[in-house]
């Protein structure tokens, strides 16, 4: 291929889209599944329900510390994936890609997509590719699907949390909003803000495999934390008691949003999980967790309570208290 | 050191706590002035730590709160202007002006920019000589010298595209009219940090000389609140009336003598408006003669009649008049999605920290 950036008519459907799939897109990710390049990928039926999910990926800026667009695009739907206790199988993979866009660009994202989706086990099954003219989207547009079997025996819902329960998070929080808020035009920051953009269905799974009784699993992605557990209390018509000195926030992290009056609990991340367990599980679950590489920091960080029902209650360093609401009003950068 | 966990230390807190609990023998009304304060003693509950006694009233807190509708009307009319970008701190985006908000514009197509310094705007400029850039200089003594050096800057660099909506406002004098109108009765002042960093204590002094009320120039962290929440005690439990220092370890005597070399440089003192106070003198700047012609307001545009929803309390939220538990828009028909006034807004807004933690 000599062309350097992508043009209008690799969008077409003739012989630059075809010289652009078989060239640069397909050689990563060969499969059964996606080998034949029909109009549809057949999938072999497994038992059990099946887990379906899709996701939209407009990261700005593309490429990011710890991560780049297909990265996340992977994580994300393999994330959403997992936290119902589905073990992730294929994926969808559809670029919108802006006319003019750098072709050596393209195919750093698509190697990255290879990457991660070998690290997580998962196969890219069906594509396609759309160009748009110049100003119609910014550089690249993602969309991934999803699908995969819910393993027997597993029942995660965000409607399950019960008083008494335990509250586990697998890591620090905020790193990937922090890591792409970094490299936004006007920012500086120096240190070592990495996104934690990580495939988490290993992780879920030797969860699941030590405790098949976890009640709920979500990723706190966009609103953070503070959000997501909102949204379980609300589903699960129970109040939580969240222990503010038991939630790990780096250095630098903390550092910026004291600059920049960010709160850490409503920051975004795309490599943590939060687990609701039988707290007769939960030292024994927190333990599989720090032997893991995506949850070495974990944290029993709270308890699901019986009072202040769809309430989040946060006891703070100090020994005060208040109540942790969803994110309003945020501004909404491009962060995933 | 690394300036925070050392702030948030849990038994050094409970020490001043029994510390306060001990000195405190009547019910005093303490006004944190700076919307920063009242986010951390919400954010660390520190109303609810302090004995019943103690009530803490939050003041005029943020420079997006006490903005007038005019000033946003005008930023609204702008950015409807052909050929001009609107650069902004983000917290005006979706301050509500009498019909409309900047947001509300972008989306209608206009080129309105959030940047997080004033010299981002200074960048826009150079980058779009084919255009007339203006920066919303929203703000008090804490970003007023930043705002100077960008106009500095500007004049050096001979720039003719770049111009400043000046909506600064300097916190000392607007104190002086709370302290005269008497509408509500406060004891003792905490005073904002980082604003003083840049003005020292001095400009402080008629609160105490004047008036005989204590005030401490406290820090962000919930220790320096509990520290400067302490020292205003003592000082009214012994019939005292200083302006005090707490937060030392960035506020000097002079404040700043740079910054305030650089903000003489280019602004005089002038009368602003505030929202819920009106036309207080002093407590603006206006572009001393050599830098007029970057004024914002040259641009000759029509502004729509100002209006304010009727029932908004914002004008007495930020006096301390009332508290936004008060207002019978709070959290029915005014909240962060949907703000009827800027105290809503802002997230150092009364009304959004109420929203937010209470």
């Amino acid at each position: 291929m000599s062309e350097e950036k992508i043009l209008l008519a690799h969008g077409s459907g003739g012989k630059l889209s075809h010289d652009l799939i078989k060239q640069i897109i397909l050689p990563q990710f060969l499969n059964p599944s996606l080998e034949p390049l029909d109009d549809s990928a057949k999938i072999n039926n497994q038992e059990g329900s099946i887990a379906l999910t899709t996701d939209s990926y407009v990261v700005n800026p593309l490429f990011f510390p710890g991560g780049d667009i297909g990265k996340l695009a992977v994580c994300g739907t393999v994330n959403d994936l997992s936290m119902i206790g589905a073990t992730p199988s294929y994926l969808s993979l559809s670029l919108i890609v802006e006319e003019g866009f750098s072709i050596d660009l393209l195919k750093r994202i698509i190697s990255s997509i290879h990457e991660v989706a070998e690290e997580a086990g998962v196969n890219i099954a069906t594509g396609d590719t759309k160009v748009v003219e110049h100003g119609a989207a910014d550089q690249l547009f993602i969309n991934t699907a999803g699908i995969g079997w819910i393993r027997p025996g597993i029942n995660l819902s965000g409607k399950n949390a019960k008083p008494g329960d335990s509250i586990l998070l697998s890591g620090h929080l905020g790193d990937h909003e922090m890591a792409v808020l970094s490299q936004r035009e006007g920012f500086k920051f120096q240190g070592d803000l990495i996104s934690d953009c990580a495939p988490l269905n290993n992780l879920v799974e030797k969860m699941l495999d030590a405790c098949s009784s976890v009640r709920c699993m979500r990723d706190p992605t966009r609103g953070g934390l503070a959000t997501t557990l909102n949204e379980i209390a609300l589903m699960s018509n129970v109040g939580m008691v969240i222990e503010e000195e038991k939630l790990p926030v780096r250095e630098s992290v903390k550092g910026i949003c004291e600059l920049l009056g960010l709160d850490p609990l409503y920051l975004a991340n795309e490599g943590k999980l939060i687990a609701i367990v039988p707290s007769d599980e939960a030292d024994r679950l927190l333990k599989v967790m720090k032997n893991h590489p995506w949850g070495r920091d974990a944290q029993m960080i709270g308890k699901v309570t019986e009072e202040n029902r769809k309430k989040v209650v946060l006891h703070t360093l100090i020994g005060g208290h208040r109540i942790l609401d969803m994110l309003t009003g945020g501004q909404y950068p491009r962060i995933c | 050191m690394k300036f925070i966990d050392e702030f948030r230390d849990k038994g050094i807190a409970e020490g001043l706590i029994r510390k306060i609990r001990q000195t405190s023998t009547r019910p005093i009304q303490l006004m944190e002035v700076c919307g920063t304060h009242t986010v951390s003693i919400f954010g660390y509950g520190i109303r609810g730590i302090l004995p019943e006694q103690i009530r803490l009233i939050s003041g005029p807190g943020c420079p997006v709160c006490v903005a007038p509708n005019e000033d946003i009307d005008l930023a609204i009319a702008l950015s409807r202007q052909k050929d001009v970008i609107i650069t902004t701190f983000g917290d005006m985006m979706r301050v509500p002006g009498s019909t409309s908000s900047l947001q509300k514009e972008k989306a209608e197509g206009r080129d309105i920019r959030v940047i997080y310094s004033s010299l981002e705007a200074l960048k826009i400029a150079k980058e779009h000589p084919e255009k007339s850039v203006v920066f919303l200089a929203i703000g008090f003594e804490t970003t007023s010298p930043t705002i100077a050096v960008a106009i500095l800057q500007t004049k050096d660099e001979k720039l003719q595209n770049l111009f400043f909506l000046n909506s600064q406002k300097r916190v000392p004098p607007a104190l002086l009219v709370l302290l005269q109108s008497n509408q509500v009765r406060i004891d003792g002042f905490i005073l904002p940090g980082h604003v003083s960093t840049i003005i020292g204590r001095k400009p402080y002094q008629f609160i105490a000389e004047e008036f005989g009320r204590p005030a401490v120039i406290t820090g962000f962290e919930p220790l320096d609140n509990l520290q400067g929440i302490w020292m205003l005690i003592k000082q009214i439990e012994e019939n005292l009336a200083d302006v005090e220092i707490q937060y030392r370890r960035s506020v000097h005597e002079e404040g700043n003598p740079v910054a305030l070399k650089k903000i003489d440089e280019v602004f005089e003192k002038d009368e602003s408006r505030w929202r819920g106070l009106g036309l207080i003198p002093d407590t603006g700047y206006r572009f001393k003669d050599p830098y007029e012609e970057m004024d914002a307001c040259n641009f000759n545009v029509e502004i729509e009649p100002t209006k304010e929803h009727p029932e908004c309390l914002c004008g007495a939220v930020l006096q301390g008049i009332k508290s936004p538990l008060e207002c019978h828009l709070f959290k029915k028909i005014c909240h962060p999605e949907n703000p009827m006034g800027p105290c809503m807004v802002s997230i150092e807004g009364t009304c959004h920290t109420y929203f937010k933690f209470a």
